[in-house]
């Protein structure tokens, strides 16, 4: 089926199927930033936005986002940067598979939260999951990105 | 230095940061053949009839691979270096199947959705026979899990297949039982390390096809690319020479793509078909039909004399190698090369082990790789013996540990070149407050605060087996190539190596292009494991640099018209000590274009002959809920000897992030089965990794030691990291709570059973 919708502000008319879910829709039209690692909603990996707010793209029906707006990093490249920046100063991206996500995430909440807690930042960020860095790192690059006072 | 010891970015950081598409699946050409793997429901039983007839007919289904389509040569998957020391007992299909999941059939076809319908179209008729669930019931279990004849071995791993043996391992040096009849105290215990799965984030994945001249193309996220031709060259009965294995960027692998589990799939499609074709494993399959880290059984014994000397020490190890046997044999002499020489006051020590075959998924290579579970029984182990004692147990090791210069009673004389242990020890007892904190304290009514403590080594690279080889060259433009077959897997050795190459040949970092991983191009590495990039490929980049810059120097002083005595070597050129000058791009016009015909190249090949260990002193702090035997980390110091910290800020994330891995094996996770063999923790909602919110506060310290035969005196860091958590949470449960959990992971539902038993 047919679906309008507005990827990283340009208006896309795209086929898809009916059980297609958007993290694969997504990277069947070349957004490869995107990345799957769990198909169930448990690691983050494919957080985009839609109407500028994160979800998880694997469990997402594609049709679901006819009409709406949907952010990947690439629609974001000075703001990723700037925060990529920080991030791989501090050696924490590692693998760098989880980075995308998570940074869309990081992202999104910077829009959200002002002058977050600690206790608040590890919150919003609790459904990323990363198996490389042990999140210590990235909490040195979020607080130092947001502007929060390393403890 | 410049570039040695500094934070220095990743180089690949900010593009696989921002996502741009530089792994595997990014790489695959959009009309490759899709796979999927029809696999074995039950977990032993053999195929009495296969028809494939109805599922070839679905439009779009390219081909259909079963047992009888593939070559009879056994090999392993195992990526290791040849002559392999595990059992060549795989097929590519096998009429037998010996766990659920194990490869049945390959189904390739234009997308994903016709593979999946033809699959359910094959008809497989199972004769279904008694499976080895329990391990502990596989020595002489009258099921024998691998019952083929034409099994072999490259040399003797002590493998006894009609007793489900994969492999034995023996050492022992001097009468360990005359000496403990000499202790005044003995311990005793048995302990369970699970199995843990990876769980790295990019799944496995590789995607194939012909090349111009007609040669198989592997793109592979991999963590050994020579390793996988050989294997490839193998099991399709090819000539190596006729495969090509790339390696992208890696999202992760942590031991688990050092086993080749899905290449000869697509390989073996393409060679079939002639067409490109890419196989992705979904995080059930990652989960259920790869490797893990090998379960265990360790029964352990450690005596001393009455002021806390440790004697004698002795290990029974049973571990789990699943349905084939890769690294049977080696996780489980390392559970004895990274246990025994710790303590060395020993006078006595014996080591004994059976890896066995059971009915579940294979056992693999994991970061610790036998140390690891060794770690967890023998820490456990002494710090019981501590108690006993009476003793501190940070004491008990100051008391015990190697010294620099000592030789170990297992290690054939190699001496011990470098160790800060003692010094790791003192720190990390003062970064967590040891003294004011030990054992334990209240917190309120209900909940208790304890620490714990534990201390472990790894090795740093493979001593007589693991060689590097590296080429640098001067280009045209003055810059300079660094090609190399180190793997990076997101660990940062394509860095630390360029930093490394910097350093010596005095130039920026961004003047050398690193190429690596591509065994058309790159000279020979066996990959990255072992512990084996910065200390072994790192002082093969040493070398060749070092050669390098005395070719320029030469170079430079003839251009110059002097002796090469007179000259040196800084930054962008070489200058006469008077203050003439060449610039390297001048140098590199001069020899590379036109007239010079000569390209400045350097090789080394590095392998060393001994293996020094890094050490780690781990201390945790918990919080143990006394009504529900909830467990809550709330700190954790590490203090790490890596020898020199080439990358202050990469050595660190790597340490915290195997803390972190170690802490989720105390914790949370674990592999487990249903009663009829089948995964029951096939995702993320049945096996827990950690997440932010699970691991309390991690400290890394570092406390530098120099090791003679490193490069820039580094030794390993990257397993070193994942061994101490288990043993050292453990110990700080028991002082909160007086439980004892040896079977991993300690869940609340142990702790509070145990506190009723008390």
């Amino acid at each position: 089926m047919q679906i309008t919708l507005t990827i990283n502000n340009k208006v896309h008319t795209w086929n898809v199927e009916k059980d297609e879910f958007l993290a694969d829709t997504l990277r069947a039209h070349g957004l490869l930033s995107v990345k799957k690692a769990c198909e169930s909603s448990c690691c983050g990996l494919c957080t985009v936005w839609v109407e500028y707010k994160p979800v998880l793209a694997c469990t997402i029906l594609s049709v679901r986002v006819h009409g709406k707006a949907v952010t990947t990093i690439e629609g974001v490249p000075t703001e990723a940067e700037e925060f990529a920046r920080v991030l791989t100063a501090e050696g924490a991206e590692q693998c760098g598979f989880c980075s995308p996500g998570f940074i869309m995430n990081v992202l999104a909440m910077k829009k959200e939260l002002i002058n977050p807690s600690e206790e608040e930042i590890i919150h919003y960020l609790t459904g990323n999951l990363c198996r490389c860095t042990g999140y210590m790192g990235q909490l040195r690059a979020v607080k130092t990105y947001l502007g929060v006072a390393q403890v | 230095m410049k570039s040695v010891g500094q934070s220095i970015r990743k180089v690949d950081g900010l593009m696989i940061a921002t996502g741009k598409p530089v792994y595997t699946e990014d790489l695959a050409m959009s009309h490759a053949l899709v796979i999927k793997i029809m696999r074995s429901p039950h977990a032993f039983a053999k195929i009495t009839s296969i028809d494939i007839s109805r599922a070839e007919k679905v439009e779009g289904v390219e081909c259909i691979l079963t047992y009888k389509d593939v070559p009879k040569e056994r090999f392993t998957l195992a990526g290791q270096s040849y002559p392999e020391p595990s059992p060549y007992d795989r097929l590519i299909l096998d009429e037998i199947v010996r766990y659920v999941g194990d490869e049945v059939a390959i189904i390739a076809a234009v997308d994903e959705k016709t593979a999946l319908q033809a699959m359910k179209k094959i008809k497989v008729v199972y004769e279904v026979l008694e499976p080895v669930l329990d391990f502990e019931q596989a020595l002489g279990h009258t099921t024998v899990v691998h019952p083929e004849e034409d099994l072999s071995c490259n040399f003797d791993i002590g493998l006894q297949r009609e007793k489900n043996i994969a492999s034995s391992f023996k050492e022992e040096v001097g009468d360990v039982e005359e000496e403990f009849k000499r202790c005044s105290v003995v311990v005793e215990d048995i302990y369970y390390p699970q199995a843990q799965a990876h769980a790295m984030m990019e799944t496995y994945r590789a995607f194939t096809y012909l090349d111009h001249t007609g040669r198989l193309v592997v793109v592979t996220s991999t963590q050994v690319p020579f390793h996988i031709r050989r294997q490839l060259a193998r099991a399709l009965q090819l000539p190596a020479s006729k495969v090509r294995v790339v390696k992208p960027r890696i999202g992760g692998g942590f031991g688990g793509k050092q086993t080749g589990s899905l290449e000869v799939f697509a390989g073996i499609v393409t060679l079939k078909t002639g067409k490109p074709a890419l196989v992705i494993y979904d995080r059930k399959e990652s989960f259920s039909c790869t490797t893990s880290r090998h379960a265990m059984r360790l029964k352990v014994r450690v005596g001393a004399d009455q002021e806390g000397v440790i004697r004698a020490i002795d290990i029974q190890v049973l571990s789990d190698t699943g349905a084939y046997g890769e690294h049977a044999a080696t996780v489980l002499s390392c559970v004895s090369y990274y246990t025994l020489p710790l303590y060395n006051k020993t006078r006595a020590v014996r080591f004994t082990g059976d890896a066995v075959y059971t009915n579940k998924m294979p056992g693999g290579a994991f970061r610790g790789y036998g140390a690891t579970q060794g770690t967890f029984a023998l820490e456990s182990a002494v710090n019981k013996l501590a108690e006993q004692l009476k003793m501190d147990p940070t004491e008990v090791r100051l008391k015990n540990i190697s010294q620099v210069g000592e030789t170990f009673l297992t290690g054939q004389g190699v001496l011990l070149g470098s160790s800060s242990l003692e010094r790791c020890i003192r720190k990390g007892k003062e970064l967590i407050g040891w003294n004011d904190k030990f054992p334990c304290r209240e917190i309120g009514k209900n909940k208790v605060r304890a620490v714990g403590m534990a201390i472990t080594m790894q090795g740093s690279g493979i001593a007589n087996i693991g060689t590097a080889s590296v080429e640098l060259r001067l280009n045209d433009d003055g810059n300079f190539t660094l090609l190399t077959g180190a793997t990076d897997m997101g660990t940062g050795c394509d860095t630390i190596l360029t930093q490394m190459a910097a350093e010596i040949l005095e130039i920026p970092m961004d003047t050398i292009v690193l190429i690596a991983g591509d065994t058309d191009t790159s000279p020979y590495d066996p990959g990255s494991y072992a512990s084996s990039t910065t200390y072994v490929a790192g002082t093969a980049v040493v070398k060749a640099a070092t050669e390098l810059k005395q070719k320029i120097l030469e170079q430079g002083a003839k251009f110059l018209g002097v002796p090469s005595q007179n000259v040196e070597v800084n930054g962008s050129g070489v200058r006469t000590f008077r203050g003439e000058k060449i610039s390297l791009a001048k140098i590199a016009e001069l020899t590379v274009l036109g007239t010079g015909k000569l390209q400045l190249v350097s090789y080394a090949t590095h392998g060393s002959e001994v293996s020094p260990p890094p050490y780690i002193a781990g201390f945790a702090e918990v919080e143990v809920d006394k009504e529900t035997g909830k467990v809550e980390l709330i700190d954790y110091v590490a203090v790490v000897d890596c020898g020199t910290v080439i990358n202050p800020n990469l050595a660190r994330i790597q340490a915290e992030g195997g803390i972190v891995q170690g802490i989720g094996m105390a914790l949370y996770e674990e592999v487990n089965y249903n009663e009829l063999g089948k995964m029951a923790s096939n995702s993320f909602m049945q096996y827990k990794i950690p997440c932010r919110k699970d691991v309390g506060k991690v400290r890394i310290a570092f406390e530098e030691s120099f090791e003679p035969t490193g490069p820039f005196g580094a030794k390993s860091i990257g397993e070193v990291v994942a061994n101490t958590p288990p043993p050292a949470i453990a110990h700080a449960v028991y002082n909160a709570v007086g439980v004892r959990v040896n079977h991993l992971p300690i869940t609340p539902e142990k702790v509070f059973v145990g506190m009723q038993k008390l």
